[in-house]
């Protein structure tokens, strides 16, 4: 038998058939379900009279068009939102959730906050498996070594009624991590730099798998975020090889296999590793000893530089497609050619979301902000992933840290990551940000997003402008 | 079931532009609303309108023969990534709603790419060269036509080939719904499926203790 590649053997796991023009039905194993993308597909139910074929591989959450602050003294947001559209649309997925005996993560429980956090919070994101939400940073999950990617809400209706996709098998592309990194260059930095170098669409039509002695060393937060950030390549999935640090992170979590299926499951998981020799379409080597803190000064995340490199000059560049795009972004960002992003001033600084929005994220940031204090002008918002997280958080102390440096804690959602709830930017504010997209518009109408790590949107939000976390001393 | 798409003809809409996101095609604030329905005022919104509401003048789709209103336009001709961001289906159904069936890239973002063919839209990929000279024949306000069938498009008095896998060429022009067909030809098989991974990996079947 010839070497597979993870992704490969994956794939091969879940053929249910074989269809003309080299496409393959796969069965899909579980679904997360938020509110935003997934009423249409309840609705297409509903109007075909289909039956959900197996409701407990699905898993519906609230997340994005969530306030992250209750009126309330307990915190309890339901029956609390002002905005009419998203109380109907949370109050949709509720009924949606209970006609089709759907699991749920209600609003006000232990186990609410991003899908992308709560799902491998909760165990319900495996190795092995195919998981597929209405939302593109599904990708996130493939740190677990599981086939994970972002769909529509027709191909959401499509799972919901037949637990399986027609899709096309994607090219494959390693990328090993070698090298040694500065303790303050974080998973974020080193997405952001590959997003750079190879471009906003630089790994369309692959499954992209991370390799080499610095993602053993990783966390499985950190796994996530370089996952999660392969989108912004133009990836629809990210992937690591499970380890005993993906096992560890999952025994004992409430909907992993226990007794003699964690056994059996672990025994799986050990030969989901690509195998020696496995040819990839691309492969690209990364020494993340080269890579300095990173911050996007466009509006997309390939436009991002080392905290110390000069913006680009249009009027250097030859006329055509990147030429066009940097003058654009540098006009829509009020940015000028030759600058550095050192000490251009903030307005707000967001450490959250389904990139940075874990419990090492909110430390690494707590530990910037740790006796300092946000800068006059500034609004700083820390918004944990997750019930889940924000309740660790607590228990470390991190909610005090924040609090008494000027931060306000919030509750958990997709929060300023993306302008449908309360958190959004006005024309021209500027953000330092840890979320994933620095899109026109994304954070607000006329809001200028820069992505960095949570150290960074910490640094940013202590000095009032974006600035070098290596440079703040201790 | 999606309207069939056989034929096209009209004008093409010119987005000489890459990385159209699609937060710039829908914005993210307008997904509160849960309609597919009656969304094409939506597209491109903060690019048509400016801060107060008003028509932002000389955009592309504020101007005849490429408004909404004229019904004249079903392609939109765009450069690279078109499509690319958050997987929300709001941007395809908004793109419909403005009437166009038919849009031309140097590449697509690839979830968006997949909603397209769900809602009787094609995407087509074309190279950088052709897409350039596209660009220009739609700002001249020249007429695309398209036959799907046999996979032509043609533009004056030059004619261009591009590719679609054939099962998606059926589903396009026969206006097909994907899971019914799915349901119907392959059930056995899914079943067959389940039964087989039950066995290998019964923990992803096991019921919560």
């Amino acid at each position: 038998m010839t070497a597979q590649t993870l992704y490969q053997k994956l794939w091969n796991a879940h053929v249910v058939a074989e269809l003309p023009g080299g496409e393959a039905l796969l069965y899909i194993d579980r679904h997360i379900v938020h509110e935003v993308s997934s009423p249409q597909a309840f609705v297409s139910m509903r109007e075909s009279g289909r039956k959900l074929r197996r409701p407990e591989t699905h898993l519906g959450v609230a997340d994005h068009a969530v306030p992250t602050r209750s009126p309330r003294a307990d915190g309890v947001r339901h029956g609390t939102i002002e905005d009419a559209q998203a109380a109907a649309q949370i109050a949709e997925l509720e009924t949606n959730v209970r006609d089709f005996a759907v699991p749920y993560a209600e609003l006000d429980g232990p186990e609410q906050g991003i899908v992308h956090v709560i799902g491998p919070e909760s165990g319900f994101t495996l190795p092995g498996t195919t998981i597929v939400c209405g939302d593109s940073h599904t990708t996130t999950h493939g740190a677990f070594g599981a086939l994970a990617f972002g769909i529509g809400a027709s191909e959401q209706g499509t799972v919901m009624a037949a637990q399986a996709l027609r899709q096309k098998p994607a090219k494959t592309m390693r990328i090993a991590l070698e090298g040694q990194r500065h303790p303050l260059v974080f998973a974020k930095d080193i997405a952001l730099a590959i997003i750079a170098r190879i471009g906003a669409d630089g790994a369309a039509g692959h499954a992209v798998e991370f390799t080499g002695e610095v993602i053993r060393a990783m966390s499985m937060a950190e796994r996530m975020t370089l996952c999660n950030m392969m989108i912004e390549a133009g990836s629809r999935v990210g992937l690591v090889a499970p380890d005993d640090v993906t096992f560890a992170y999952l025994k004992g979590r409430r909907l992993a296999p226990k007794g003699e299926n964690w056994t059996k499951a672990v025994a799986y998981w050990q030969t989901l590793a690509s195998d020696a020799g496995a040819a990839y379409d691309r492969e690209l080597v990364i020494d993340v000893a080269s890579i300095a803190p990173q911050v996007s000064w466009g509006t997309t995340p390939d436009q991002t530089l080392p905290i110390d490199a000069p913006l680009p000059d249009p009027a250097a560049l030859p006329d055509g497609p990147a030429k066009r795009q940097a003058e654009k972004a540098l006009a829509y960002m009020g940015l000028a050619a030759g600058q550095t992003m050192a000490y251009v001033p903030i307005t707000h600084a967001f450490i959250g979301s389904c990139t940075n929005g874990r419990i090492e994220d909110l430390r690494a940031a707590a530990g910037v902000a740790y006796g300092r204090k946000v800068a006059a002008g500034v609004k700083a918002i820390v918004v944990p992933g997750s019930a889940a997280t924000r309740a660790a958080a607590e228990a470390e102390g991190l909610d005090k840290i924040f609090r008494e440096a000027g931060f306000e804690w919030r509750l958990a959602g997709c929060s300023m990551c993306v302008a449908m709830n309360d958190d959004r930017l006005a024309a021209g504010e500027r953000c330092a940000s840890t979320s994933n997209r620095n899109f026109e518009g994304r954070q607000g109408p006329g809001g200028r997003t820069h992505l960095m790590s949570p150290a960074m949107a910490a640094t940013a939000a202590i000095c009032g402008h974006i600035a070098d976390v290596r440079s703040l001393g201790a | 079931m999606t309207q069939p798409l056989t034929t096209l003809s009209g004008h093409a809409i010119a987005m000489p532009e890459e990385n159209i996101d699609t937060d710039i095609i829908f914005p993210a604030r307008f997904l509160l609303i849960t309609a597919k329905a009656g969304l094409g005022q939506y597209a491109f919104h903060d690019r048509r309108f400016d801060g107060s509401g008003a028509p932002v003048e000389g955009y592309v789709l504020n101007r005849a023969p490429f408004r909404p209103e004229d019904e004249a336009a079903p392609f939109i001709v765009a450069g690279a990534n078109f499509g690319s961001g958050s997987s929300r289906e709001q941007a395809v159904w908004a793109i419909a709603g403005l009437g166009v069936r038919c849009i031309i890239a140097t590449g697509f973002g690839e979830i968006f790419h997949a909603n397209c063919q769900r809602n009787g839209i094609l995407p087509i990929v074309l190279p950088a060269d052709v897409v350039a000279g596209l660009m220009e024949a739609a700002e001249g306000e020249q007429r695309f036509a398209l036959d799907l069938e046999a996979q032509r498009l043609t533009v004056g008095n030059q004619t261009f080939a591009f590719d679609i896998a054939e099962e998606r060429k059926l589903s396009l022009m026969n206006g097909w719904d994907e899971t019914g067909l799915l349901l119907h030809q392959y059930a056995d098989a899914i079943t067959a499926f389940e039964t087989s991974q039950q066995a290998t990996c019964p923990w992803l079947y096991a019921k919560e203790d």
